[in-house]
């Protein structure tokens, strides 16, 4: 009966959804008050019925209610009620059914917070939102249902993938869908903007915290995958350009050019048909992505289930949204007018360098996620690209904006000045150049190693310059807005994650050895003695737990339990166990068992066992981090809040009177 | 034509893109990664087998007959899922099912051949993945049909299902005692 109620509270939401869609928009259109006013309601109530069904489906995976499809393939009865939590969106249903209730969290926020917003401007942009929820409702309930019934119901359930029990899969969905689900209030801005005609830049400055928020939880939704993928396969490797990183690295590489042509816009009224196509695209590639894993249109070793019919509603569905915003933009756009001309030196150029490798680099990272469907589309067969590919085109269109990073706080809006230039130039590269010699120095002798050194300095130090610059020019107090301090955090996590992707690929240390109790393999600086394996039990598995102590020069720096789990279902899982370090971690993974006693007794025989020394890995996510605290930080800016719209127009803090920066502006 | 038409007419030969991409992989297995081995002899292989190590088989054992080699190992997901098809069709093939375990350890596999049934009339292993090299294996499971000269007929990658058994699999052994007739 409950999981009914579920059913029904998604079917009311899909209804509501599509209320919230039309009313509001219709009503913006013909000026009609009380319609625009039902957004707000029909927001809450959207909510209220999918929060419903989300706590609904999760209620069953509680109570263990294997009459439902879907809790019976993703629990069983040994699974912990943590994981069983997490299981709610641990395959295709209840991930969709997360995916609409984060939408709705989002469109609650902008309904909340976006109050003194334009009347038809809010109603607009909680109508897009509408139409969003309603498409994957739709799709929720016409091909992935959660709360499909399986009478009769089964005595246990499968399992949650084993794969998927870490703690670090608790977290990741829910922040990786609030990042690209929050680009949806950016995507819903410009449509908003784009359907009234409104292409004055002030609807930039009411987007941009909205996007600099969901781009920080892009951040760390992408982090956090990461993480779990290098604590959870076992390979050691941190990213692996598999189509489903891809399909959340594209968005987060539009989004990046998005929050900072937005900063163009806001200040200078510059790149304003650019940003309303990236605020378009950011989401687009969300939807594409959403697509591509749903769709089963290219395999993965993210295996989600594939289903065709899956695939034709999320291609119609986003053939409507972005053909359709993409065709607004099209007859609207040429209502846009520039902005400001500007010097080739100045900070519009630099940031434009940025955009424009950035949006190149998604391109290119789309290209090879697709290859494998070129090739089936012209005929040539399955091809399919690796890490080689991204890996050399990546860091090949990441040179100039590396390059260009430090330059662009440090140029002025509109005008070059060539003294700061130089100034700045002969300190970062000197600094750049020196670490590179003390890195050579302290035995980094591989060219990519002191290549991520020297760019590594290059950006630290640069963002340094500008920060100790600012700290002695501006006045007391105002020295560094929240803005600008969430762009000198972004800009540092960029040069930590410099260091620790390149660092960590060159320096690393990986062996793979047979070790019998007792033997000790020197990996590193470091001894690793393999002290046998025992048995252990956990909540639903049992493992082979190794013992390996590391020691350095003799002396004890710790002791790792790399485990091996076989869960109910027979599912072996490696659990690698690392001892983190901020300059380093040891990573050890258990292989098989070798040698003629194996199997249950193995205990007194050798073992395959991986043993890496993983220099500065951690920097990557730390500079993740960065980049996260830098987005929440802009975006707390009280540039940002909002004010009576006519307020906030007739004044701009930038110091740029409104008349310039809104140029001559119906031409067409 | 207008240029800000250009990013509507890119997304549009991509929407024609994933249409043909969806409609191929509705025809196609998606896994499909056509075997050049189809047609040629099968690689010569000398394996231990699972129960008794010491004993060997050899390609030459098998001439003769036509047989089926399935390739599964204990850590595949996969593989997990089609087991129960095997237990439920090993006898219906008329050829026999020789398991081929593939990078495994000889006790996870014999543990897990005990757990979940055994529906192989034998099983040969390899721990190094060597000779699995040869038969371009490309992952577990894969499935193998080899006729009485010792050249493969057909192969699928995936685990088997009812359906391709019928569709495929079957029509391919029926044709192969059509030939010895």
């Amino acid at each position: 009966m409950i999981p009914e109620l579920g059913q029904l509270a998604l079917i009311l939401a899909l209804l509501l959804s599509a209320l919230q869609c039309a009313l509001p928009i219709f009503g913006a259109w013909r000026n009609a008050k009380p319609l625009m006013a039902t957004a707000r309601s029909l927001v809450v109530g959207q909510f209220v019925f999918v929060a419903l069904a989300f706590g609904i489906l999760t209620y069953a995976f509680m109570v263990q209610d294997f009459s439902v499809a879907y809790v019976a393939q993703n629990s069983n009865l040994e699974l912990p009620w943590w994981y069983r939590f997490s299981a709610v969106w641990g395959a295709h249903e209840g991930s969709l059914l997360l995916w609409v209730l984060i939408l709705d969290v989002w469109t609650l926020a902008v309904a909340a917070f976006g109050g003194k917003l334009p009347e038809k401007f809010y109603a607009r942009v909680l109508g897009v939102l509408g139409f969003i929820a309603f498409g994957f409702l739709l799709f929720s309930l016409a091909t992935s249902n959660p709360f499909t019934r399986l009478i009769p119901a089964p005595m246990d359930g499968v399992d949650l993938n084993p794969v998927l029990q870490d703690p670090g899969l608790i977290m990741h969905p829910p922040v990786l869908y609030m990042g690209y689900v929050g680009f949806s209030v950016a995507f819903a801005f410009a449509i908003a903007a784009l359907l009234g005609g409104e292409l004055q830049s002030s609807w930039v400055r009411w987007s941009r915290p909205w996007t600099n928020v969901a781009w920080g939880f892009l951040s760390a939704g992408i982090v956090a995958g990461s993480w779990w993928a290098y604590s959870e396969l076992g390979w050691g490797g941190w990213w692996f350009w598999d189509p489903v990183e891809n399909a959340s690295f594209m968005p987060w590489l539009v989004g990046t050019a998005l929050i900072h042509a937005q900063a163009v816009t806001d200040k200078r009224g510059g790149l304003r048909a650019w940003t309303l196509l990236l605020a378009i695209f950011a989401f687009s590639l969300s939807l594409l992505g959403t697509f591509l894993v749903r769709s089963g249109v290219l395999t993965s070793v993210h295996s989600f289930a594939a289903d065709p019919k899956r695939g034709v509603f999320i291609l119609g569905f986003l053939a409507v949204v972005v053909g359709g915003s993409l065709l607004l933009y099209a007859g609207r756009a040429r209502y846009v007018a520039g902005g400001k001309p500007f010097a080739l030196a100045s900070r519009e150029t630099l940031i434009l360098i940025g955009n424009l490798m950035l949006s190149v680099s998604a391109a290119t990272v789309l290209l090879g996620t697709l290859y494998p469907l070129l090739g089936e589309a012209l005929n040539i067969g399955r091809i399919s690209v690796g890490p080689p590919y991204f890996g050399f085109l990546f860091m090949l269109l990441m040179t100039p904006l590396v390059l260009a990073m430090p330059f662009a706080p440090l140029s002025r809006w509109g005008k070059a000045d060539a003294v700061i230039w130089r100034r700045a130039l002969q300190r970062i590269v000197m600094l750049a150049l020196i670490a590179g010699i003390i890195a050579f120095a302290l035995s980094v002798h591989r060219w990519m190693g002191l290549l991520g050194v020297t760019a590594s300095t290059y950006v630290i130090a640069g963002t340094a310059f500008y920060a100790i610059k600012r700290w002695k020019e501006a006045p007391r107090g105002r020295r560094y807005p929240l803005e600008m301090l969430g762009m000198l955090f972004g800009h540092f996590g960029v040069g930590v994650f410099i260091a620790g992707a390149i660092l960590t690929r060159t320096l690393s240390i990986e062996q793979d050895v047979a070790l019998s109790p007792g033997q000790v393999v020197h990996v590193g600086n470091y001894d690793f003695r393999f002290d046998g394996v025992g048995e252990r039990h956990g909540p639903n598995w049992l493992a082979q737990q190794g013992t390996v102590e590391v020691s350095k020069n003799g002396a004890l720096v710790t002791v790792l339990h790399p485990q091996k789990r076989t869960y109910p279902r027979g599912q072996v899982q490696t659990e690698a166990s690392i001892h983190p370090g901020v300059f380093g971690d040891l990573y050890v993974s258990l292989g098989d068992p070798l040698g003629p006693s194996t199997g249950a007794a193995g205990s007194s025989g050798a073992w395959a066992v991986r043993v890496y020394d993983k220099p500065f890995v951690r920097w990557i996510w730390a500079g993740g981090l960065l980049m996260m605290l830098g987005g929440f930080c802009a975006a707390a800016d009280k540039r940002f809040r909002l004010r009576r719209s006519e307020e906030a127009q007739a004044h701009d803090p930038a110091g740029i009177p409104v008349s310039v920066i809104q140029p001559v502006q119906q031409q067409a | 034509m207008n240029a800000r038409l250009i990013p509507f007419a890119v997304f549009a030969l991509l929407v024609v893109l994933f249409g043909v991409g969806i409609v191929w992989n509705e025809h196609h297995d998606a896994r499909y990664v056509p075997s050049p081995l189809i047609g040629k002899a099968a690689p010569a292989f000398d394996l231990p087998r699972l129960e008794t190590p010491s004993q060997h088989l050899r390609k030459a054992d098998l001439l003769g007959k036509p047989y089926l080699i399935n390739v599964f190992a204990s850590w595949c997901f996969a593989c997990g899922d089609e087991h129960p098809v095997l237990m439920a069709y090993a006898h219906r093939f008329g050829v026999p099912l020789i398991g081929y375990d593939y990078k495994d350890a000889p006790g996870d596999a014999t543990a897990w051949l005990s757990q979940h049934g055994n529906p192989y009339a034998m099983v040969i292993t390899d721990k190094q993945g060597q000779t699995a090299i040869d038969f371009g294996v490309y992952g577990a499971p894969e499935t193998f049909l080899v006729d009485r000269q010792g050249v493969i007929r057909y192969k699928h990658i995936g685990p088997l299902t009812p359906e391709v058994i019928a569709r495929e699999l079957q029509p391919a052994i029926a044709k192969l005692n059509e030939v010895s007739r």
